[in-house]
């Protein structure tokens, strides 16, 4: 449903996000997770046809949201992070405006607006002045307005930002009514509302794509992992079942070749020493070790983030996020390679 | 070109959601109103002295005065002037107010193009600007209730302010597209229209083909001809150019919003 390849956006020298890809299927929600800065509203902008990429593609309902940006407008609705009300209007007044400039034909209006009211919690308050409106129900009119012509594809830029617990809660459930019916995705820096809306994760540092996978999946991945870099002159088939065989490895990656090195990236339990078994494979069979370190683990670092900030925090970055980003590009370029 | 409605509906509404309508049309009235008044006034006190001369010498039968030549032109020249600093007023909010409150995300996330929102906020203002001019017809309805005057220059006058008014608002536009303070936009708009409308000084000054490119650009010289009642494509086409391209700048000054991110 969604498409994403290599979308990079620059402003002068920096890039805001960099070759970020991803799909999203067809009724799943995405989340998108990272902290403030990481690249979430660009890329989320740039789906919704509000910024052009500066390279690479996105699809909507396969329509290029560059070439046929129109029609890609279309399918989508959006949210963005501040939600983009007309104090003076009513509700109901406001969300027919919305309707106008989406181009819904009147009688669409009249039919949706009631069932847009309805699933939003707004029909007490729909003759009522946006001005005097709470923060709760300005947001869920920010998520009326994304729904009003019915779209196929929802984007949502940090829908539960600013509310109150209850309110959180009100909107959480709102949008995990909608999933299934349609395809989302949402930013936020709040893991547990990743694990309790999202189909898949998308993890977000300084403009790139560190981690995608199912919440369940990262949890434990983040949660009960080391991982040790290997890098050796030569390792044929034989030996990589051989470390895979070691005791507590759950995964060996292939993470590049070039000149006489080979490198893996050993990921194991938490427990597992792995330095010393390693280290005697590598020259008991004469691998030629060039290298053996600990990952200080990309995600991880990006969990710690994640997890000390709660909602509405945000300022400085902590001292793993340069690391981070390092290691993820790192990463990005020896699997490239 | 219903998006482009609902967008001029929606702005000019907001016009009189807040005090900012009234004012402007109070304001316009009360001051056209004081023009219309005096030029009255000093008509009718001429047109009296005329009949006392006439008849003291007997003169025969001259000329009646006309009401076109005392009231109707000049009161169609101020209402020009006053325009001149009424439209920024109607246009400073236009496209500061949705970049201010970020409201043009909703705008250019919408399938509509950047020339529909920009017809759709020109149209606001210009729906503001001709019921301020409506109201004026009052003035013209006690010239008809009290004396014959020729219809025609009148037509002609109130198509020349909307012609002016619509290129004035154009460029109001556009400058309104280019900030986000209401302010600076106000008074950027205001200077940008008096250096328009005081091209014509210039021209006095200068020679050749400079003297004839300050006239042919001077908003007023252009007034000249529906003000005394002659129609003319030349300034038809004068102020239309005038309104394209300040909508087009305007156009052209939304896509920039998705540059600037």
């Amino acid at each position: 449903m969604i498409e994403v390849e290599r979308l990079t956006k620059t402003y002068g020298s920096t890039r805001a996000i960099d070759e970020v890809s991803f799909t999203v299927e067809r009724g799943q929600v995405l989340g998108f997770l990272g902290p403030n800065g990481a690249g979430k509203t660009t890329t989320m902008r740039i789906l919704a046809g509000y910024l052009p990429p500066s390279s690479g593609k996105a699809r909507v309902a396969g329509i290029d949201v560059v070439e046929s940006s129109l029609a890609a407008r279309r399918k989508i609705g959006y949210l963005p992070e501040h939600v983009p009300l007309y104090p003076e209007m009513t509700v109901s007044g406001y969300l027919g405006f919305v309707g106008s400039i989406k181009r819904m034909p009147a009688a669409k209006k009249r039919e949706r607006l009631p069932v847009v009211l309805g699933q939003c919690g707004l029909e007490t308050v729909a003759r009522t002045i946006i001005q005097r409106l709470s923060k709760g129900f300005r947001q869920r009119l920010g998520l009326a307005q994304a729904l009003i012509h019915d779209p196929e594809v929802l984007i949502l830029d940090e829908p539960t930002v600013g509310l109150d617990p209850h309110q959180i809660i009100e909107v959480r459930e709102l949008v995990k009514g909608l999933a299934g019916t349609r395809t989302i995705i949402l930013s936020t820096h709040i893991l547990p509302e990743v694990e309790q809306i999202c189909d898949r994760v998308v993890i977000l540092s300084r403009g790139r794509v560190i981690a995608e996978d199912t919440p369940e999946n990262l949890t434990a991945r983040l949660k009960g992992s080391t991982t040790m870099r290997l890098v050796v002159r030569k390792a044929a088939e034989s030996e990589v079942a051989a470390i895979r065989a070691l005791p507590g490895v759950r995964a060996v990656r292939f993470t590049g070749e070039r000149m006489d090195a080979v490198g893996f990236e050993v990921e194991a339990e938490a427990e597992a020493d792995l330095a010393e078994p390693l280290a005697r494979l590598a020259l008991d069979r004469g691998l030629g070790l060039l290298e053996l370190s600990p990952v200080g683990m990309s995600l991880e670092t990006v969990f710690v983030e994640l997890t000390t900030r709660e909602a509405g925090m945000d300022g400085d970055r902590g001292e793993s996020g340069p690391e981070a980003a390092k290691i993820g590009a790192a990463g990005t370029t020896l699997g490239a390679a | 070109m219903r998006a482009t409605l609902a967008i001029a509906w929606r702005e000019f509404r907001s016009y009189f959601v807040s005090p900012v309508a009234y004012i402007l049309i109070a304001l316009f009235l009360f001051l056209t109103g004081y023009f219309f008044y005096s030029s009255l006034i000093e008509f009718v006190n001429a047109a009296m002295r005329a009949e006392q001369q006439s008849g003291m010498f007997g003169g025969g039968d001259s000329a009646p005065m006309s009401v076109n030549e005392w009231v109707v032109r000049p009161f169609f020249y101020n209402v020009a002037v006053i325009s001149l600093f009424l439209v920024p007023m109607i246009t400073m909010r236009l496209l500061c107010e949705e970049k201010k409150t970020g409201t043009i995300e909703l705008l250019l996330t919408s399938p509509i193009t950047e020339l529909e929102i920009t017809i759709g906020k020109f149209l606001a203002g210009f729906g503001l600007y001709a019921l301020m001019l409506l109201g004026t017809a009052a003035f013209m309805g006690i010239l008809f209730a009290y004396g014959q005057p020729d219809p025609g220059p009148i037509l002609t006058g109130y198509a020349g302010l909307l012609l002016l008014g619509a290129a004035s608002l154009a460029l109001g536009t556009f400058v309104s597209s280019l900030t986000e303070n209401p302010i600076v936009a106000g008074f950027t708009g205001f200077v940008l229209l008096l250096v328009l409308w005081l091209l014509h000084w210039g021209a006095e000054y200068a020679t050749g083909t400079t003297a004839s490119v300050l006239n042919y650009l001077s908003v007023v010289r252009h007034f000249e001809d529906p003000a005394k009642g002659v129609l003319d494509t030349r300034n038809l086409i004068f102020y239309l150019s005038l309104t394209v391209f300040g909508l087009f700048a305007t156009m052209r000054a939304i896509e920039t919003v998705r540059w600037k991110g």
